[in-house]
């Protein structure tokens, strides 16, 4: 790979080389997101728990949550992590343009994800009486499916607040993400991250997968509970 | 040490396979399958997030000493879920019969 | 270990990192790791300040049985308020932001650490923390203990918990970021020739501690999140009227609590190895030994944390487990107390105020580790639990630990980061009154634990009197140990005898270069030759 007219790659004073700096970077990166599982873990023990006593109130609660949604959701961020993935890609190869394409569609898909979260599965479960701390009373249909799998509604109310809880966590890591492939998006455009130095992009994609993954593993936990037959 | 770049179809395979399991996770969870629907559901889960970090973030082609730190974490979560669990899964249990720790208990009451 | 006499008269260099800039933005702005040093020294001398102002208030307090100046209610904010400060704002950042961030770059051969930004980035984020957590102390306080069990916390207080756990919640990222920082550093940047073996047993144990940091931190933050919810929203993970489950909260306290406790002594034990070295002129004994054991220590530390919860129903049979792997936990730190006793050994012990600090640490942290064996074992556990048994267990270890930890090696180091000496004479003054008032404060708590005085009351049956004033009078003199150095630093830092290069004739590469350093601590990469604390048999004599 010969050196562009982009710009050179940039070394800081403490590092002795860009292979030195690029690999404590990628390194850093790991290890912040070693500390990002054991932020989440927290949340997934406390769901480990309590799904354990109150099972059927979690397979109830499961059941009131719209399956379509979250296999969208999942599909979206699996193709978010596509282009996620092609854009590290381009910029390795020192491609601007095609860097620039990746990033505004990762960056679409995930400003899509936070969106319709908000405003069509969240607001439709606060019209529900889904949403404990506000407005928690389950009527009508949800009420059958609660009384069907013969669950307590206060443990209920603890699903939907594990619910809330770990899909908000991971949607306020979405819009920092999103924040990070603007930011991305600004360094491509002043050159800053196609001369060599693609760690930069590199670091924002392992930090885009990682909650591409807490999500695969929400799905299933939050959706699928007790199968839907 | 230059990286080596994988092709774009590369990608594109990991991503269809991702889709794939997607697909199967979602539609075996409308077949009864009892307790092992938790069990393919976080199977599945596991597979898929393995394809993310081998081959989307580069673990396979990075040192020993990052996949340590993955390594870690997960062990990590495990002691604290698991070590957590375990006070919950064995809070209840009772002494049998006859052991010397029912005794101890009758003993110990007025 | 007297100052080695020197055919000149050592002088200042004419360029250093404290003078190559001027001006409060070349302060502000910084990204030399030894100048961040000095930005935390500054801050968490400002909060330990406010911890020790409680800890005073609660010892006036307690001289009369029926409680001297406060309420129960008022006493329970004081000391929650001494443990939140003492623990999240100042041990925690001690040794790692001021020696560390100081001396870790430089005892490996690098120029800075690998993220100089994210360094500063960390200060920031520490001054954010400690400023909201200050002024939900000055706008009432917490009153809940500094373990913030539930349901008190999230329900029953009416007192500041939302904005103490917020202030909480962003100190915590501080010491996330300066972990990775220190990982990334020891990993990446050591100077050719130094590997891991030839490490000072210092950066062993930072870097044991920055994993600790790395994987128990987020979980309180986690935790702290989830009250703050509870706090603001009502929605209870952890109360009972909706099934949830306040042991659940207790463990995941606990599972960064414990680790939080291994930060916070094990920077300390870091030191001491090399106010051992330097103070007995000595390699350590059995180097690889202690270097595993920071290890070990860091691992095991994170299975044991039910030893706290013993008394709360939970399960018999996990708390079995957690017992004993509590005393598996203690080999490690044993190993080392035997190892530095070992190198003192037909050493030339120096009793100047670093080896003094060392020599104090080595005894009050084995009697504070023997006493946390009676609280490992659950039928001691049983009627201790909650008592100043405990409170004095823990401050031996944190004050007669960590503490001496920190001042010895703020006084092995201050020639190396001010370039001057500090007054000999009056350091090892304040360090007897230091351990004095320290074992007369906290010895008796032991008894008054035994006896049945619970911890956490501002009041107490006529009968422990006594042993309370004791520990009162004993806590005055401890204040004037502390307050002693604070005036001999500050004038030795402007007044002091120029230091030289190497004051104490110690092996390190901090003590190959300037004192004060130049900013980029090396002219020329050092390539490392030679096996750490090499003393050789003619360096062991002299002085």
């Amino acid at each position: 790979m010969s050196a562009e007219a982009h710009g050179a790659t940039l070394v800081a004073e403490q590092f002795d080389d860009f292979e030195q700096q690029k690999h404590a970077d990628t390194f850093g990166m790991w290890i912040f997101l070693a500390t990002e599982v054991l932020f989440f873990g927290g949340l997934f023990c406390g769901y480990s728990l309590y799904r354990n006593l109150y099972f059927e109130a979690f397979t109830a609660g499961s059941h009131l949550l719209k399956i379509e949604y979250g296999a969208f959701y999942t599909l979206l961020l699996i193709c978010s992590s596509l282009t996620m993935a092609l854009g590290v890609r381009a910029s390795m190869l020192r491609r601007p343009t095609s860097l620039t394409v990746y990033l505004i569609l990762t960056w679409i898909m995930g400003a899509a994800f936070v969106y319709i979260k908000l405003r069509y599965e969240w607001y439709g479960d606060y019209l529900e009486g889904l949403v404990p701390g506000l407005n928690f009373a389950p009527h009508g249909e949800s009420l059958e499916i609660i009384n069907r799998f013969h669950a307590t509604l206060p443990h209920v109310g603890l699903f939907f607040i594990f619910y809330f809880c770990m899909t908000g966590v991971h949607a306020l890591h979405m819009v920092v993400g999103v924040g990070l492939l603007t930011t991305l998006l600004i360094f491509t455009r002043q050159g800053k991250v196609t001369g060599g130095n693609y760690n930069w992009v590199e670091i924002v994609g392992l930090y885009w997968h990682f909650v591409d993954i807490v999500w695969i593993f929400l799905f299933p936990l939050l959706y699928l509970i007790g199968g839907r037959y | 040490m230059s990286e080596h770049v994988h092709p774009k179809r590369f990608y594109v395979a990991v991503f269809v396979a991702l889709v794939v399991l997607t697909l199967v996770t979602t539609t075996v969870a409308f077949v009864d399958l009892g307790r092992l629907n938790t069990v393919v559901a976080l199977v599945i889960a596991v597979c898929k997030a393995t394809l993310v970090v081998l081959f989307f973030m580069h673990l396979k082609d990075q040192t020993g000493l990052t996949r340590v730190v993955l390594i870690a974490a997960v062990i990590w979560l495990a002691v604290l879920i698991g070590i957590t669990m375990s006070d919950v899964f064995t809070r209840h249990w009772v002494p049998s019969n006859g052991s010397w720790q029912a005794s101890a208990v009758m003993q110990s009451q007025p | 270990m007297s100052t080695v006499a020197l055919e000149t008269t050592p002088t200042l260099p004419e360029v250093h990192y404290l003078n190559a800039d001027y001006g409060w933005r070349s302060w502000l702005f910084t990204t030399d790791h030894k100048r961040i040093a000095w930005l935390y020294l500054i801050s968490i001398t400002f909060m330990f300040a406010i911890g020790g102002l409680s800890a005073t208030l609660m010892r006036l307090n307690l001289i009369e049985p029926s409680g001297l100046l406060f309420e129960p209610a008022s006493y329970n904010k004081l000391f929650t308020a001494h443990g939140l400060v003492m623990i999240f704002f100042f041990l925690t950042q001690s040794i790692p932001t001021v020696l560390g961030n100081f001396l870790i770059p430089i005892m490996i051969g690098a120029r800075d650490v690998a993220f100089p930004k994210l360094n500063l980035l960390s200060w920031y984020i520490y001054v954010l923390g400690a400023t909201i957590f200050v002024l939900s102390l000055l706008t009432g306080g917490v009153d809940t203990g500094w373990t913030l069990y539930t349901p008190l916390s999230t329900t029953y207080a009416n007192t500041n918990v939302l904005s103490a756990t917020v202030g909480i919640f962003i100190a915590g990222f501080s010491s996330i970021l300066t972990g990775l920082n220190f990982i990334v550093t020891i990993h990446k940047m050591r100077a050719p020739g130094m590997t891991w073996f030839r490490l000072p047993l210092f950066i062993w144990s930072m870097y044991a501690t920055s994993v600790i940091f790395v994987l128990a931190m987020p979980v309180i933050a986690i935790t702290l999140a989830l009250i703050a919810l509870e706090r603001v929203w009502h929605v209870g993970i952890f109360d009972p009227g909706l099934g949830g489950d306040p042991i659940l909260f207790q463990h995941l306290f606990w599972f960064f609590g414990h680790p939080e406790v291994y930060i916070l002594i094990l920077p300390s034990m870091g030191v001491i190895s090399e106010l051992v070295a330097a103070g007995c002129r000595k390699r350590i004994f059995g180097y690889s030994f202690v270097a595993f054991s920071s290890v070990s220590i860091a691992a095991i530390s994170f299975m044991v944390w039910g030893h706290h919860m013993f008394l709360t129903g939970q399960s018999v049979y996990a708390g079995l487990v957690f017992s004993a792997l509590s005393f598996a936990v203690a080999i490690p730190s044993a190993v080392k107390i035997f190892n530095w006793t070992a190198t003192m050994h037909k050493g030339s012990v120096s009793y100047d105020a670093p080896m003094l600090y060392a020599i104090g640490f080595i005894g009050l942290f084995t009697i504070g580790g023997l006493t946390g064996l009676f609280l490992a074992s659950m039928g001691t556990d049983v009627h201790l639990h909650d008592t100043y048994f405990v409170v004095a267990h823990f401050h031996y270890v944190m004050v007669g630990g960590a503490i001496m930890g920190y001042l010895g090696g703020l006084h092995l180091w201050w020639p190396k980061m001010t370039g001057r000496l500090y007054p000999e004479a009056w350091a090892r003054f304040a360090c007897l009154l230091v351990f004095v008032g320290f074992n007369l404060t906290f010895g008796p708590q032991f008894i008054l634990g035994y006896v049945g005085m619970p911890r956490r009351y501002a009041v107490y049956p006529a009968e422990f009197q006594v042993l309370n004033v004791l520990s009162s009078a004993g806590a005055s003199i401890l204040a004037v140990g502390y307050v002693i150095p604070l005036i001999y630093f500050i004038w030795s830092a402007l007044k002091g005898p120029i230091a030289g290069p190497n004051p104490w004739g110690a092996k390190g590469l901090e003590w190959t270069i300037a004192s004060p350093p130049p900013t980029h601590n090396f002219e020329r990469t050092p390539i490392v030759t030679e096996e750490a604390y090499a003393y050789g048999p003619e360096e062991a004599h002299v002085g």
